[in-house]
């Protein structure tokens, strides 16, 4: 067994770690507070080449599979969560268009979701759908005379969604026959009848966009149905399985950069002559941060691996998104506690960290959901 | 056209430097970064290569791990790197170091229409001489201290940096350029498709045989026994003491302030 | 036929690089000469200045003042601007014929340009921007016993050592190290301006210095490059990382924002240049713009001078600057959190001692 990463990861591994200290860290706080989507940061990701991690190079793609999607998020993460999710999430629409894609759509869509730079949106949960993809309202229906489908419905808490050039949206081709009744539709920024509603105000992660998207007789053409149809169900849980690891990095990141800053103010705070580094107290706490820590990464990988290699890995997906979520909002709280009031102080990151890592709980399927999931495949 | 960028792997003297008790450095416990001003130089190149596609070399001297250096700037851009490493080459001062480089480079070869570029000075020694020293023994013109590099045909025209203001200079290549940064150069990043690729890119080692030979290179004046400076000693200053509070805050104030800073070079 | 610079015995002198630029002696020759002077004393051997240019005899003799008892003279209309060709020919002809035991250049951007060119064609070693200089082993000795934290007391020194021993910081200063040229000559040293001491100028020994042409062998194709403008120019504003004097203002100049800003930049020009830094309050208050700010949410800088005024010096603050080299303070409230990491604390207001500190740089560095 070889935990070791090839040369070309630890390579990639230190790009990211760079381009997050030099591009997303002086803005993090920024956009964090202005509510604002930076898309000169995603464009300087796509010319480096992130946006296009897991498609081959072929298709205007950077190679590399989830575990180069994890080593790039986590590193993200470390700087600014915002950044981090709006690469992860981008990823999910190019991953199924390679996954489910024909020919024509792979030529057509990937250059411009890789290094075309355009944003790539996942649109599935609606005001009655969330972990319940049975709920989904919106409807597609065909129309002979033009081979099209004529969608309708509406989107909620959609990352991207108002922004994306490219999206990948599911809606009820039969809607009697529920998640088997589903399609996978890419859809197009400026389709007539495609409209971004309310742009949510979010408690963190306030950098990346979160939009309600509405399809009013949106008119996609059939060519554009992604997968078979009513075979959309299975395109949007493998994209979730993805999702969930990427989530995992995230988690991740910000814990291990909580850590660090925690180690290193301890170093520097003194208190009653000492830094209060000394204090067996707070050393049991980074023992704690640091051992659930890695933990939280070894199954991350763990996960990152069963997909690389082409084997099931829904169950460690929902496992490791599950404990690095709670272990991120573990370690930030825990990190913010030795901060003491400069940790609740804005001029730190920390409370930001901690409101972002909030998030990794509930998005992409809350701990609850996740625990149904990972009983169902151990229980079975 | 072919561009050669030498480049030094140095230690990130910006993080923690350790020295040990006997006034050297501790290498071992630092991390290595590409030299900054190498960065700027493997920059320009890239920017000459992007408007014209000329070829460009990165070269360095140092021990085989500096290939991860040179992997990296493949991976920004550069079309093929040249390592050279052997145990006579090491503790070489720059005089050392110049005949070594300039002996590989001749060993390659380069045509009229080639440039050498260097960083201005790396941030481990600070001296700024192996750029000047490699023209020297090339027999090419230099111009130390470029901000910006324009070539038209074999002409290059480039502006070198003054302490009060800057010259405009011409010159026929083949020529070598040392290359400093101002506030908006900033070297580009790897790229992935880069990374992805930069194992499968020409890779030269030049050892000890590989350029015995060549002539420029005296074998009595390289490495730690043949270069004509040596260290003499080396020390740490003594550690900064706890501040001074001046007494009062008048005119007697400043002046006593204005004295020590005199005294300790600061002004 | 490559220069002979291995017997060591067929050299003698101490020689000087004096550069002018429009004519104009810089500053660096004076402290050149002045600290030449000691080693030449040192060693009991002449100092020599070396002066290229064209139409500059006249400066000559003003180098005899701070003590140069010769001045080599190479006048020629190609001299006039410096080109690397040109003077590293002119001056490796002249120490070859010549061969002087020592030659001091300043470090300037011209100087560091010429000294590695002339070092590899005479076939010696080179030094970089030394601070320090001996040759006299008791002085060095000395030297280290208050400059360094070695223990010497189990180190033997031959002390009939008549190497230039030069001193120079390295590793961003963590470390210094002394060089030693021993088997090659001339022993070259490049010497970082404004380091060592001008001494007064005396008009006797300025009648006294010689002053001699050498003549100038110059052809056209002897250089290779052509300068097509020299421009002067202001020197530029730079950021905070890469400035060597910052002074940063904190909450301490609410009471009069435009004045307190005004004198951070008269301070630093003062110094000779610098760049105006704050603390977070000035940025928050839309006192500075945001690229102004230093500390945990702004740069972390590490200028060889950084000026605190009115900054009280909280730990986001700290973060950012403690890395100065040296650290001066200027504050109202003497617990100021600032005064711990301060190598040079003032109590005041700040209103009041700057104006006082600017004069009194100045007039500091006038005296030298």
């Amino acid at each position: 067994m070889d935990f070791s990463l090839t040369k070309e990861q630890e390579m990639l591994k230190k790009l990211a770690a760079q381009f997050a200290e030099e591009e997303l860290e002086p803005v993090a706080a920024e956009i964090d507070a202005e509510h604002r989507f930076p898309t000169e940061n995603f464009a300087k990701m796509a010319k480096v080449g992130f946006t296009g991690i897991g498609v081959p190079e072929e298709f205007g793609g950077s190679g590399g599979g989830m575990l180069e999607k994890v080593i790039a998020v986590s590193e993200f993460a470390k700087k600014c969560m915002s950044s981090a999710a709006t690469l992860s999430i981008h990823l999910i629409a190019p991953h199924a268009i390679l996954d489910f894609g024909t020919k024509e759509q792979k030529e057509k869509y990937l250059p411009r979701l890789t290094k075309g730079g355009e944003l790539g949106a996942f649109a599935l949960t609606e005001p009655n759908a969330g972990s319940d993809a049975a709920g989904v309202k919106t409807v597609a229906v065909y129309d002979e005379a033009t081979d099209e489908y004529i969608l309708n419905g509406t989107k909620c808490f959609i990352t991207g969604g108002a922004r994306a050039g490219v999206l990948v949206i599911f809606a009820m081709t039969e809607p009697k026959l529920g998640t088997r009744g589903m399609s996978a539709f890419i859809v197009e920024k400026g389709m007539p009848g495609f409209s971004s509603g309310k742009i949510e105000d979010k408690m963190g992660l306030a950098g990346s966009e979160t939009a309600e998207l509405v399809f009013e007789d949106c008119r996609v053409p059939a060519a554009n149905m992604l997968g078979k149809k009513n075979k959309g169900f299975k395109i949007a849980m493998m994209a979730l399985d993805a999702a969930r690891v990427g989530v995992g990095a995230q988690a991740n990141g910000v814990a291990e950069a909580a850590i660090e800053m925690s180690v290193k103010y301890m170093g520097e705070r003194v208190q009653f002559g000492k830094p209060i580094g000394v204090l067996q107290g707070l050393q049991w706490y980074i023992a704690e941060m640091a051992t659930k820590t890695e933990a939280a990464k070894a199954l991350v990988y763990e996960a990152s691996y069963l997909a690389d290699a082409g084997k099931p890995f829904s169950k460690e997906a929902a496992m490791c998104k599950l404990n690095a979520a709670e272990n991120a909002r573990f370690v930030t709280n825990l990190a913010l506690q030795i901060h003491g009031g400069y940790g609740y102080m804005k001029d730190y990151p920390l409370e930001r960290m901690y409101r972002d890592a909030k998030l990794t709980e509930i998005y992409e399927g809350t701990s609850e959901i996740h625990k149904v999931v990972i009983a169902r495949a151990v229980m079975k | 056209m072919r561009i050669f960028v030498c480049v030094k792997q140095v230690p990130d003297t910006s993080g923690v430097v350790a020295v040990n008790p006997d006034g050297t450095l501790n290498r071992a416990s630092m991390q290595t970064i590409i030299n900054p001003d190498d960065l700027i130089a493997m920059e320009q190149a890239l920017v000459l290569k992007d408007n014209t596609g000329c070829q460009v070399t990165a070269v360095t001297m140092g021990p085989p791990p500096a290939e991860g250096m040179l992997r990296e700037l493949l991976a920004m851009g550069a079309d093929d790197a040249i390592l050279i490493s052997a145990r006579e080459f090491g503790g070489s001062d720059t005089f050392a170091t110049s005949q070594i480089i300039s002996a590989a480079i001749n060993h390659v070869g380069y045509s009229d229409e080639d440039m050498i570029f260097c960083g201005r000075q790396a941030i481990d020694g600070d001296t700024a001489q192996v750029g000047p020293q490699i023209a020297e023994k090339l027999g090419l013109p230099q111009i130390s201290y470029a901000a910006e590099i324009v070539k038209e045909g074999n002409e290059v025209t480039v502006k070198r940096m003054l302490e009060d203001g800057y010259m405009k200079i011409k010159v026929q290549t083949p020529c070598l350029i040392t290359c400093i940064s101002d506030q908006d150069s900033k070297a580009r990043y790897m790229t992935l498709n880069g990374i992805n690729h930069c194992y499968e890119k020409p890779y030269l080692v030049l050892d000890f045989e590989a350029l015995k030979d060549e002539p420029l290179i005296e074998l009595d004046k390289i490495g730690l026994k043949g270069s004509p400076t040596n260290i003499f000693k080396s020390f740490t200053p003594p550690q900064k003491g706890v501040g001074t509070m001046l007494e009062g805050a008048d005119k007697n104030t400043a002046e006593t302030l204005a004295n020590i800073l005199l005294e300790k070079h600061v002004i | 036929m490559a220069f002979n610079s291995a017997d060591i015995n067929a050299f003698k002198d101490i020689w000087v690089f004096c550069e002018q630029r429009n004519g104009e002696l810089m500053n660096t020759d004076f402290e050149l000469i002045s600290e030449g002077r000691k080693l030449a004393d040192e060693r009991g051997s002449q100092l020599v200045g070396i002066l290229l240019g064209h139409n500059v005899e006249g400066l000559a003799k003003e180098l005899g003042g701070y003590g140069a008892d010769k001045v080599i003279v190479c006048d020629d209309p190609e001299l006039e601007v410096y080109t690397t060709d040109a003077y590293t020919k002119v001056i490796c002809d002249a120490a070859m014929d010549l061969k002087p035991e020592v030659i001091l250049l300043g470090a300037s951007n011209i100087g560091r340009d010429l000294g590695p060119r002339c070092a590899a064609r005479l076939n010696t070693g080179l030094t970089a921007d030394c601070t320090h200089l001996d040759i006299d082993m008791d002085k060095y000795v000395n030297f280290l016993e208050t400059s360094s934290t070695l223990d010497l007391s189990n180190t033997k020194f031959d002390m009939e050592d008549v190497n230039l021993k030069m001193t120079r910081p390295a590793f961003g200063g963590h470390l210094m190290a002394t060089i030693i040229c021993p088997r090659f000559r001339p022993c070259m040293s490049t010497v970082r301006p404004g380091v060592m001491k001008k001494a007064p100028f005396s008009q006797e020994r300025a009648d006294a210095c010689v002053v001699e042409k050498y003549p100038v062998a110059l052809a056209k194709d002897d250089i290779k490059t052509q300068v097509l403008d020299v421009v002067k120019e202001a020197k530029q504003i730079v950021d905070l990382i890469g400035a060597d004097v910052i002074v940063s203002v904190g909450r301490g100049i609410g009471k009069d924002i435009q004045k307190g800003i005004e004198l951070a930049g008269q301070l630093a020009d003062a110094f000779g240049g610098g760049v105006v830094g704050g603390s977070r309050v000035t940025i928050d208050s839309g006192w500075l713009s945001a690229d102004h700010q230093v500390g945990q949410t702004g740069k972390t800088v590490h200028p060889k001078v950084y000026v605190a005024l009115g900054i009280s010096g909280a730990i986001q603050h700290k973060a950012g600057m403690q890395d100065s080299e040296l650290i001066i303070a200027v504050n109202k409230d003497e617990t100021a959190p600032i005064f711990e990491i301060a190598d040079y604390g003032i109590t005041g207001d700040l209103f009041k001692v700057v104006p006082l500190m600017i004069d009194a740089i100045k007039a500091a560095r006038e005296s030298k």
